[in-house]
């Protein structure tokens, strides 16, 4: 991250709880505009809790910065309304709503209408699936479809930030490949900045520019992804081999 | 033949009242699972609303169009300060406050308007439309405003994205609020149509059963009816289920007995809730174990 300019998502000292279960012990990370930022970690480190903190869906303490903007505290439809979406844990489909009701429900909150459309057509160019089914139930859709749904929701905001928990989660290696690609392409043509969490760690490393080790709601490593790949304890624990 | 005829047409008359009634009851259940008891008083005590307008001198249709726009102010502050604080308690506190409402608009439509029956203009002629000796005006021209009223809502959920809106918040709540939507909003929003449903409701039928404060309870009972028959979580269902009990009410009371009227509610009732509890067109609930 160039100290130079002000990061885009900046997190200061961030805890969370469930009930009186402290998750989160003052974690302390950031997204570089448009970088990408991964958070590694075993189940029940805190990975989707800390995405969950970001947006304010849990209660929080500490500091949260959306380019230099305190966003800590707002209500969760608020935060989405200054540019964070979220792919969430179970991805989050509306199942009774068709493939393209859903799709415009990502674009809610934008007021130029008469763009949405096209942003559809741009989703449907990345994933011809969905666009087969856009009439379909979102329900009936399979697994990584669902996934694909949730991650053009997400993009329909046209966000400034975008947060991805476990996309890879039960997709196939191959869909898991190709959702990767695209994700890489949008962050490079449109400079969305991306905090994804991630239990492939290989995948999640390839992509980021920077990474996060979580063990029990504290951050235990962080540095450049690539540094991360090539240290022998996270290679051991993480990456398996 | 002509009465039979005759009782159909006046069931789909009264059937269009409980199809408005039920799909309010559905509008509620679909964004909190349970149905609101008090609904009928709410349209009840926004007729009375209408009938002091119109007693003021207002002329009908701007009574009309005044209650209405009142009944969903009215249906927005309950949701605010009412059922808002209990939304996420138990059950039966919520039943339990839809029935202090019921009993609450009941007394307090007593109270200012005292409990003597009234009569309650209509806004059609009195002698029947295009000379037809099978239907009154009224009947008729409370259809046509049941069906406009319908096609309205219909269109609303449909194609605009507010109403979008509204489904997925009732749907899916967490996820509507990370797409942006302000689902407590949505929630009162959704009270304020079924409330301003409910008074046109209310208007349509006050003429034929006369102004007083019981006077929703049966209609209740009957949209409940029809909603449970369609399937609770289905408006479409709601509507249709709620005109087939009321030809069905209508055909029974004429060719069984009078006293059967109601009785046909209760027995669709237990009889959808004993062979098909999603009723026709609801969702069959699978829960895991």
């Amino acid at each position: 991250m160039s100290s130079a300019s002000v990061p885009l998502l900046d997190v200061r000292k961030l805890g969370a709880q469930y009930g009186p279960t402290p998750v989160l012990h003052g974690i302390d990370f950031a997204v570089a505009e448009g970088g990408i930022t991964a958070i590694l970690g075993a189940n029940g480190a805190g990975k989707t809790t800390l995405l969950r903190a970001v947006c304010n869906m849990i209660r929080t303490s500490g500091e949260v910065r959306l380019a230099g903007t305190r966003i800590d505290g707002q209500a969760t439809e608020t935060i989405v309304r200054r540019g964070i979406a979220h792919v969430p844990d179970g991805r989050g489909t509306f199942m009774n709503l068709s493939v393209e009701d859903n799709l415009r429900l990502g674009a809610y909150t934008r007021r130029d209408r008469a763009e949405v459309a096209g942003d559809c057509e741009r989703m449907y160019a990345h994933f011809p699936r969905l666009k087969e089914r856009r009439r379909q139930q979102a329900g009936t859709l399979s697994g990584g479809e669902q996934q694909m749904l949730a991650v053009s929701r997400a993009l329909m905001l046209r966000p400034r930030l975008l947060l991805l928990d476990e996309p890879s989660f039960g997709l196939a290696p191959l869909i898991v490949q190709q959702l990767f690609g695209i994700l890489r392409a949008i962050n490079q043509s449109e400079k969305i900045g991306m905090l994804l969490v991630e239990q492939n760690a290989s995948m999640a490393l390839a992509l980021a520019d920077q990474a996060y080790l979580l063990e029990t709601g504290r951050v235990v490593m962080s540095g450049p992804a690539e540094t991360i790949r090539n240290d022998e304890q996270v290679r051991r624990s993480y990456l398996g081999y | 033949m002509n009465l039979f005829i005759h009782q159909i047409l006046s069931g789909l008359a009264t059937g269009g009242i409980y199809a408005s009634v039920a799909l309010a009851l559905v509008m509620i259940y679909q964004a909190t699972h349970l149905v609101n008891f008090a609904q009928g008083e709410m349209a009840m005590f926004s007729t009375y609303l209408a009938w002091a307008l119109m007693q003021a001198g207002v002329p009908y249709w701007v009574a009309f169009a005044l209650t209405v726009a009142g009944a969903f102010v009215l249906g927005v502050v309950i949701e605010r300060v009412v059922i808002r604080p209990v939304e996420n308690s138990p059950i039966l506190a919520v039943v339990i406050v839809f029935i202090a409402l019921l009993v609450i608009f009941n007394s307090l439509a007593g109270w200012i308007f005292s409990y003597t029956i009234k009569p309650f203009p209509s806004p059609f002629p009195a002698e029947p439309l295009f000379g037809n000796s099978y239907v009154s005006s009224h009947e008729l021209g409370s259809m046509a405003i049941t069906l406009v009223v319908l096609l309205l809502l219909f269109g609303f959920f449909r194609f605009t994205p507010l109403g979008l809106a509204m489904r997925a918040a009732a749907q899916n709540p967490v996820s509507s609020r990370l797409v942006g939507i302000r689902v407590g909003w949505m929630l009162a929003l959704g009270w304020g149509l079924a409330a301003a449903i409910g008074a046109i409701a209310g208007m349509m039928v006050a003429p034929t059963v006369f102004l007083e404060p019981n006077m929703m309870g049966g209609i209740l009972l009957y949209a409940f009816a029809g909603a449970l028959l369609g399937g609770i979580d289905s408006p479409g269902g709601a509507v249709l289920g709620g005109f087939i009990v009321g030809v069905l009410e209508n055909v029974v009371g004429v060719y069984i007995g009078t006293e059967l009227k109601l009785t046909v509610a209760l027995v669709v009732i237990i009889g959808v809730l004993v062979v098909r509890p999603s009723g026709m067109f609801g969702k069959v609930h699978v829960v895991r174990v």
